[in-house]
């Protein structure tokens, strides 16, 4: 019997009898820049936090040291009450929290979700020049709904985890993990082309960016 | 406006009434001028996009030169991650494929990322007659859904409808589609927002089943990737038990290395941003993250046809950015529906009649909806000379299909006039004596009273450029 998987592979290969030899694959010729910004590493973050803050994702700059402090205050400042966390989250990170938290073990559903206030998470790099914090399900982020979920997002971001281009992340990043790549708060443009935050996703984005 | 596509009025007939509503027009010149500006900011940033869509072209190009070995290879890194693969031969076969899997899951309901492909076959109408709701979850499709509309723009589907018509809408129809509106809803794009957001998330936390279209299927890996905006795709492609995505076979590249490419290309070409907000990559199922069961169906329905065509095939490349339907003179003042088929503007003049065959008077009207302007070309991040395939199945159209038998008269009548001086010269002076006499339409029956039906005849000057001529070289004014 001629399955329907037979019958496409045959139609495909009746379509293109014109091109000779046709099992030899061509090389796309890649004459693109690896990156469109020189520089070193310091104007890589003040890029990654410029197009950051132009998706109106709302930045902090600030020291693996002062971080604990930065990331009580903006708990404190946004009124959360419950806060979810990955396994692997640096633990100092949240010495100065005073907040309820809630560990993901792997149990936690949406629904329980849908009642936390915030999240935070590390990342598992940054793109600069696309203002894109990429997610890999890694220590320190967990399962892909942790940051979905929730309404409130903060992402830290180290200073060795900036890259400045697309062609420069994507050899470090590894397909076989769901990934994530997030570019500022949930947005729709669905309504006259009016930029509006947050239809699904977290409507409130802040990443923190450590020199 | 409800209903499929199938079926619709040819073109011009289409045409001739959207573009005489006004507020249609109103809505499409905004959007479309608004968006177009922003892409050419976008693009202008980067100064090697030319070297980025020549490598866009040739990618797509290489990879449908080896469909059936790209198919394969994906094939088997799906499976090998965990994924089961089904192939459809057409929609019908593809409709069955999901609503069986629907079916066997014991459910009655699915949430939908907003895709191309499944709107290209009728899949929310199959799993209705099958007893399954679908649900989408795109801000305008779910416009589009409650308003019992037709998207109408690749990108914005619900680009012909301002807030108030919004407004309404969400008022009149959620209710009977879950949790209603609030009370007082304003037309505020903000509250709009919200109203869905609450609407729809009770959906996304109850549903067992999503379907998905993909942006990308990567050869080698096996890899997955869907491009948004809102997260609604994140929430079908990582809350329900169980996913399905409908995807069609000319969305394979080879190697995760290319997604370089497209990435830089379709965000800045579609939406003019640098990035989308949110891109999901899935390889398979993930233990104890996201659906635990993933079903791909590779969907040919005219694919396959449209490769056998060397000029044509070129409309594969396609990455549904729609820059091409911004730039459109005829877009613009048609809007998306006069096309009759998901895929509007330039790219579905040269798509759907490929997709589908030029039998159909609808499919053999669309190569002529457009002005051979080119700008659609100079768009085109993967390069589709859009123009030269127009002009391609015009020809195709005008072997296979009755109605050109006038212009081949003229044309005739032309060159006999041409081959004898004398006539024409007798002609042209008999012409402009009496041309005080000419009527601007052309009252006959017929296709040249079709055709003048919406422009003026050019009116002929006082005297042959013959005459003129002679006179004015006697004067021996040059």
């Amino acid at each position: 019997m001629t399955t329907a998987r037979d019958t496409v592979l045959a139609r495909i290969r009746a379509a293109l009898t014109d091109i000779p030899g046709h099992a030899e694959t061509g090389t796309p010729a890649r004459g693109y820049l690896a990156a469109h910004v020189p520089g070193g590493p310091a104007a890589l973050l003040d890029l990654l936090a410029e197009n950051l803050a132009d998706y109106r994702a709302h930045v902090h700059r600030t020291t693996a040291g002062a971080l604990p402090a930065m990331l009580a205050r903006l708990l404190a400042d946004r009124g959360t009450r419950v806060l979810v966390t990955p396994p692997g989250l640096p633990p100092d990170w949240l010495a100065l929290a005073t907040v309820e938290r809630l560990p993901d073990d792997g149990s936690l559903t949406a629904h329980t979700l849908e009642s936390v206030d915030s999240v935070i998470t590390g990342c598992a790099l940054a793109i600069a020049e696309t203002g894109t914090i990429v997610l890999d399900t890694g220590p320190g982020q967990g399962r892909r709904l942790l940051t979905l979920v929730p309404d409130h997002h903060i992402c830290v971001v180290r200073a060795d985890q900036v890259l400045a281009s697309v062609p420069q992340a994507l050899p470090l990043l590894d397909p076989g993990r769901p990934q994530t790549w997030i570019s500022g708060p949930s947005a729709t443009s669905d309504i006259e082309l009016d930029r509006v935050e947050g239809v699904h996703g977290p409507r409130t984005l802040e990443v923190c960016i450590l020199d | 406006m409800s209903g499929a596509y199938l079926g619709m009025p040819a073109f011009p007939e289409a045409a001739k009434t959207s573009t005489k509503n006004e507020q249609l027009r109103a809505n499409l010149t905004h959007a479309t001028h608004t968006i177009r500006d922003k892409r050419a900011a976008a693009v202008g940033e980067l100064d090697d996009w030319a070297q980025l869509r020549q490598a866009g072209k040739e990618i797509k190009d290489n990879t449908l030169a080896r469909l059936d070995h790209y198919l394969l290879q994906a094939e088997a890194a799906v499976q090998a991650a965990g994924g089961t693969v089904h192939w459809a031969t057409d929609a019908a076969e593809a409709n069955r494929i999901v609503a069986d899997l629907v079916h066997a899951k014991g459910e009655s309901e699915v949430v939908k990322v907003k895709s191309m492909a499944t709107q290209e076959i009728g899949l929310n109408e199959a799993l209705a007659a099958e007893g399954i709701t679908a649900y989408e979850t795109d801000l305008a499709e779910l416009i589009v859904q409650l308003g019992d509309d037709l998207p109408s723009h690749i990108l914005v589907p619900a680009i012909h409808k301002n807030r108030g018509e919004i407004r309404d809408i969400f008022a009149e129809a959620m209710g009977r589609w879950g949790r209603p509106a609030p009370d007082g809803l304003t037309d505020r794009p903000a509250d709009l927002a919200e109203a869905a957001r609450l609407h729809l998330r009770e959906k996304f936390l109850r549903a067992k089943v999503a379907v998905s279209g993909a942006n990308f299927l990567i050869a080698e890996t096996g890899t997955l990737v869907v491009v948004e905006s809102e997260g609604n795709g994140r929430m079908c492609l990582t809350l329900p038990e169980t996913l399905i995505s409908v995807v069609g076979i000319e969305k394979v590249i080879p190697t995760w290395r290319d997604l370089e490419v497209f990435l830089q290309l379709l965000p800045r070409s579609s939406t003019a941003e640098r990035m989308n907000p949110y891109t999901s990559t899935w390889t398979g199922t993930t233990d104890r993250d996201g659906p635990q069961e993933f079903h791909l169906v590779l969907l040919d329905n005219g694919r396959t046809a449209t490769l056998a065509d060397e000029v044509g095939r070129q409309a594969l490349r396609c990455i549904r950015c729609s820059a091409c339907l911004n730039v459109c003179p005829v877009y613009e003042r048609a809007g998306g529906h006069a096309y009759g088929s998901p895929y509007p503007g330039p790219i579905g003049a040269i798509l759907t009649p490929q997709l589908r065959g030029l039998q159909s008077e609808l499919e053999a009207s669309l190569p002529y909806a457009s002005t051979l302007c080119g700008a659609c070309y100079e768009v085109c991040p993967v390069a589709i000379d859009i123009p030269e395939v127009l002009v391609h199945l015009r020809e195709q159209v005008a072997e296979q299909v009755e109605g050109h038998r006038v212009e081949r008269a003229a044309m005739k009548a032309a060159t006999w006039l041409l081959d004898h001086p004398a006539a024409l010269t007798a002609a042209e002076r008999a012409a402009t004596r009496t041309r005080a006499l000419h009527p601007k339409r052309l009252p006959l029956p017929g296709p040249a009273k079709a055709w003048s039906d919406t422009r003026d005849l050019p009116a002929l000057p006082a005297e042959p450029f013959r005459d003129w001529w002679k006179k004015n070289r006697k004067d021996g004014s040059r």
